[in-house]
């Protein structure tokens, strides 16, 4: 890629850093440049977060419709997923699973919420009165 | 405890390049560059791990494994990589404000989702992020994090959340410096350069099975002719985007490491004389440059203008071509000898 082809399509990266591009200057040696952005990853970055906000609004609701458990919806939230979650709280991924079912929720103790509620950085109220 | 260490920030495109080489500069190793240390480390690479999703899409990577940059090139030098992973936060704090204190700035494994000053449509769970600590005032560490122009500041609090994030390459409160740094003479690193570079054409040609090295791209092409029928035209595109942004996001100096990779042999061809090399830093530029126009050809199904499997089938010809290119330039690295 030539220096004057480096694209320069504003991007999240606005007002918080540039990208480092290795690019041929004009005696075509490497040498490298700054660039805001490119609107092809901008693309496929804003597709990755439409696909993720539609994900958290489904869990919204099936929490809504009492389908399944504010754990869920937060994990989803938070850009997690079992393992992660698993990780974050030191519950085993069927044991979260569990904790998926409203029913099972609603006995959750408050030293096992408090877990869930650390690994969102939520309160535990908050956490407990999610209703979608 | 306030203690601001003499330490240069640069900024590169990749974390562990950025870290590793200013590190060693720091150790008096002036002549580092990032794609000098990013081809004696053998990072490009290529994998697409089946089975494994990374945030719902396919796992593919262009470079070779977190860590492994800096632990190559340092062996290749004769210098010593002192690491250091931690079970206890207590004694993960300690340890890093005790190098303060020594005058030792170290690098850091740190998780993103938690980085403030990250820019938040960055901030997924990935934990092979590495930035450098050179010291603390008012309770703030002073961070020169590769990829920002300047340097930042870390709070202890979230200092400790980024060191101890949790899941797949937890950093586990990595710290890792250089050690026993002695000067390297020009002969030494032009060996170190011939057996990196065929180090790195060993691998990619030679690895065993179909997913990894140059074998891996025409295995990501053949899942590509698949994805269309089997996922369904959105989710398929989605995946797309995903390819692209492994190879194009921030962090990979432009397609795929492989402009980052064509600097380094541009460099290693002035250090050793050895013209060939030249040449073949321009087919790596052919590479990097077909990678961007496949990025390019996935960004129009992606965008939603195309959305035939004609359209896939492109896209999967076009990264068996960018496969043939590079397997022919991997081969002619091969050859090169002292």
């Amino acid at each position: 890629m030539k220096k004057e082809d480096l694209p320069q399509d504003p991007s999240a990266l606005v007002g918080v850093t540039r990208d480092v591009c290795y690019v041929k200057d004009k005696d075509g040696k490497y040498t490298t440049d700054l660039s805001i952005g490119w609107d092809v990853k901008k693309q496929a970055l804003d597709n990755a977060w439409e696909d993720i906000n539609e994900r958290i609004a489904e869990a919204a609701i099936k929490v809504k419709n009492g389908e399944i458990s504010p754990i869920y919806y937060f994990m989803e939230k938070k850009l997690m997923d079992l393992p992660l979650l698993a990780g974050y709280t030191g519950f085993w991924q069927w044991t979260i699973k569990r904790h998926f079912k409203p029913e099972v929720f609603k006995g959750l103790s408050e030293s096992r919420l408090q877990k869930y509620a650390k690994a969102f950085d939520v309160s535990v109220d908050e956490l407990k009165n999610f209703n979608g | 405890m306030d203690k601001s260490l003499s330490y240069n920030h640069i900024q590169t495109a990749h974390c562990e390049n950025g870290v590793a080489t200013g590190l060693l500069r720091h150790h008096g190793l002036e002549f580092m560059t990032e794609p000098l240390m990013f081809g004696l480390g053998s990072g490009i690479f290529y994998i697409h791990i089946p089975f494994l999703m990374v945030n719902g899409g396919p796992a593919i990577s262009y470079r070779s494994m977190p860590g492994w940059i800096f632990s190559r090139s340092s062996k290749l030098l004769g210098v010593k990589v002192n690491r250091k992973k931690f079970n206890s936060e207590k004694e993960a704090y300690d340890y890093l404000n005790k190098q303060i204190q020594l005058g030792n700035p170290v690098g850091c494994q740190v998780g993103v989702y938690n980085l403030p000053y990250f820019p938040a449509e960055y901030r997924f769970h990935f934990n092979a992020h590495n930035l450098v600590v050179y010291g603390k005032e008012n309770g703030l560490y002073l961070v020169s994090d590769p990829v920002m122009e300047t340097v930042t500041t870390l709070t202890e609090e979230d200092m400790l959340k980024v060191r101890f994030a949790k899941g797949p390459l937890a950093p586990k409160g990595h710290v890792y410096y250089p050690e026993d740094v002695k000067q390297v003479s020009k002969e030494q690193l032009q060996k170190a350069i011939y057996k990196a570079i065929n180090r790195t054409a060993f691998e990619m040609i030679h690895i065993p099975g179909p997913i990894a090295g140059v074998d891996g791209i025409n295995y990501t092409a053949r899942q590509i002719r698949k994805w269309r029928d089997k996922l369904g035209p959105r989710k398929a595109g989605l995946y797309l985007g995903q390819i692209v942004r492994m190879q194009e996001e921030i962090g990979t100096g432009g397609g795929g490491f492989r402009f980052l990779y064509a600097a380094f042999l541009e460099q290693a061809a002035d250090i050793t004389g050895n013209q060939k090399l030249i040449s073949l830093s321009d087919e790596f530029t052919k590479a990097g440059d077909l990678w961007r126009a496949s990025a390019i050809n996935m960004g129009r199904i992606f965008k939603g203008r195309l959305n035939e499997q004609k359209d896939f089938l492109e896209c999967a010809d076009m990264l068996d071509n960018i496969a043939a290119i590079e397997r022919a330039a991997f081969k002619e690295l091969r050859k090169i000898k002292v």
